[in-house]
């Protein structure tokens, strides 16, 4: 149990400001600006947004700024800001199918109509260090483009759809609104609407290490991925002024549809089924591990035993959040003076309660 | 009060103004007289849950928030310019406010349409259609090789 302390008010000015002396680093190099960090480091800010549950590139790398670079931090400081203010409201639902695609692969439909775009990837590069980074090499010549893609794409998944070949996917009876974790704690059992919020600013290193685990034989899921896309969606909103939807502006997202197979039931034939990922954007890895978990999630659903933790909602939910998981883990730090001292006494206690019998014993003898 | 002109209409000149760069709008604005008006709602940013759908096309989820930045303005004959746009700056919502208050006037609206909302909405288009162009550059025709015995 942590116990409020007092005192220390110059010591933890001088470490404040010492915090600010060592982010700014050497200062005879230029300082990173926020445009920059933005501009350049866009996965990194990519997943404070995502993580950080708030889409505001120029806020996210202000946090990156500030946090130094720790991602962790960084998404802490936005959750934290984003409490400060006021909801408008919500918007329509994002059409992905519209998607101004800059990315679309699919590995198992290899004439996926539409095409396979490979996009701005690290796929099919040698991942060896690039020394020509190490000098300023101006800008890389521009791409030439060709014909552009078409508005819309049918998904990958469509394809199997039209044979009744794998789960449809369609709004619920009445298309509810889904409870919302920013206003309501987390309970169980948990929906899918609730699922997939949580993963969606889950931890990225978390989901990828249960959605590794399903891989690796804890819960078999037999995914392929089905489709992924990455590019712009059109972010519509209904204003109260109006009570019709209207464009805002568009936000750039990974959607991960993964394909798993499933043997049917005694009211279901066999057919395959779905995992979903949906992130802030470009988060390749996060919405494929997201994918995933949804799916192991969904055992339940699907008549599946429930044996391992990636299949366990309590589990994986509730240890998801880094901004949670950060914040008990090194409140471990805090001053636990009081604590200790009682857990000190009672150890003592406890030896010396020990260590009697043996005296006496010793004294028998 | 005025009636609304063609909701699509409205809908694809909002869209457009939002899509827009503030300077761009400010560099049109300044070629428009503004009429007596009043700020019903003077810029205020705040939050908007995105939502998306399972699968992309089943039941509603929570995706994250957005920055939303919103204001509405109102002229002497009742007129309502509304602006919302995503992010932070408020002298965006503003202009949009304004466009669309003016675009609602029938007099100026065959002016601003011509003149403002479509080569916005070009220059839009064609900056989409530059990534797009860029990016079908990479797609590929996968096949797979049959195995020699």
């Amino acid at each position: 149990m942590y116990v409020a302390v007092k005192g220390g008010e110059t010591a933890i000015l001088n470490a404040s400001a010492l915090l600010a002396q060592a982010r700014r680093g050497d200062p005879a190099v230029a300082e990173i600006d926020t445009a920059q960090i933005a501009g350049q480091l866009r996965l990194g800010v990519a997943r404070v947004m995502a993580e950080g549950s708030l889409y505001d590139e120029e806020l996210a790398a202000l946090a990156l700024k500030q946090a130094a670079g720790d991602q962790v931090e960084a998404i802490f400081l936005l959750r934290a800001y984003r409490t400060t203010l006021p909801r408008f409201g919500y918007t329509v639902p994002l059409d992905t199918a519209r998607m101004a695609v800059r990315r679309r692969i699919s590995a198992t439909f290899k004439e996926l109509p539409g095409g396979q775009v490979l996009g701005p990837t690290y796929d099919y590069t040698q991942r060896l260090l690039d020394f020509s980074l190490l000098a300023e090499g101006g800008a890389p010549d521009a791409v030439p483009g060709v014909e552009p893609l078409p508005d819309t794409l049918p998904r990958g998944t469509d394809l199997l759809g039209e044979e009744g070949l794998i789960e449809p996917e369609l709004p619920l009876p009445g298309d509810p609104a889904p409870t919302d974790l920013s206003r309501e704690p987390l309970g169980f059992p948990a929906d899918r609407a609730t699922r997939l919020q949580n993963l969606a600013r889950g931890d990225e290193g978390f989901l990828l290490a249960m959605g590794y685990s399903t891989q690796r034989g804890y819960s078999h899921t037999h995914p392929f991925a089905g489709e992924i896309r990455m590019g712009e969606v059109a972010l519509e909103v209904v204003p109260e002024e109006l009570g019709f939807a209207i464009g805002i502006g568009g936000i750039t997202v990974t959607e991960c549809q993964m394909v798993n197979q499933f043997a049917g039931s005694a009211s279901t034939p066999p057919q395959f089924t779905r995992g979903y990922g949906l992130a802030f954007g470009e988060a390749e890895r996060k919405t494929m591990a997201m994918a995933l978990v949804d799916r192991a999630l969904r055992c339940a659903e699907l008549g599946e035993d429930a044996a391992s933790p990636a299949q366990q909602a309590e589990f994986v939910l509730s240890h998801s959040d880094n901004v949670e998981a950060g914040g008990f883990v090194q409140h471990l730090k805090l001053p636990h003076y009081v604590d200790f001292q009682s857990e000190l006494e009672l150890v003592r206690r406890m030896r010396a309660e020990a260590a009697q019998p043996q005296a006496a014993e010793e004294q028998t003898a | 009060m005025t009636q609304d002109p063609n909701q699509a209409q409205r809908r694809h000149w909002l869209g457009v103004l939002a899509q827009a760069a503030p300077a761009e709008l400010e560099a049109h604005l300044s070629r428009h007289a503004l009429p007596a008006l009043q700020w019903l709602r003077r810029p205020e940013t705040g939050l908007m849950m995105v939502r998306g759908r399972a699968g992309g096309t089943g039941g509603q989820f929570n995706l994250g928030e957005v920055s939303v930045t919103r204001c509405a303005v109102q002229d002497d004959d009742g007129r309502l310019g509304v602006g919302y746009v995503r992010g932070r700056v408020a002298r965006h919502a503003e202009l949009v406010a304004l466009f669309d208050l003016l675009l609602q006037d029938d007099r100026r609206r065959a002016d601003l349409l011509p003149t403002v909302i479509a080569p916005l909405a070009e220059r839009q288009r064609a900056a989409r259609d530059v990534a797009s162009a860029q990016a079908a550059a990479t797609r590929v025709n996968f096949f797979t090789l049959a195995r020699g015995d």
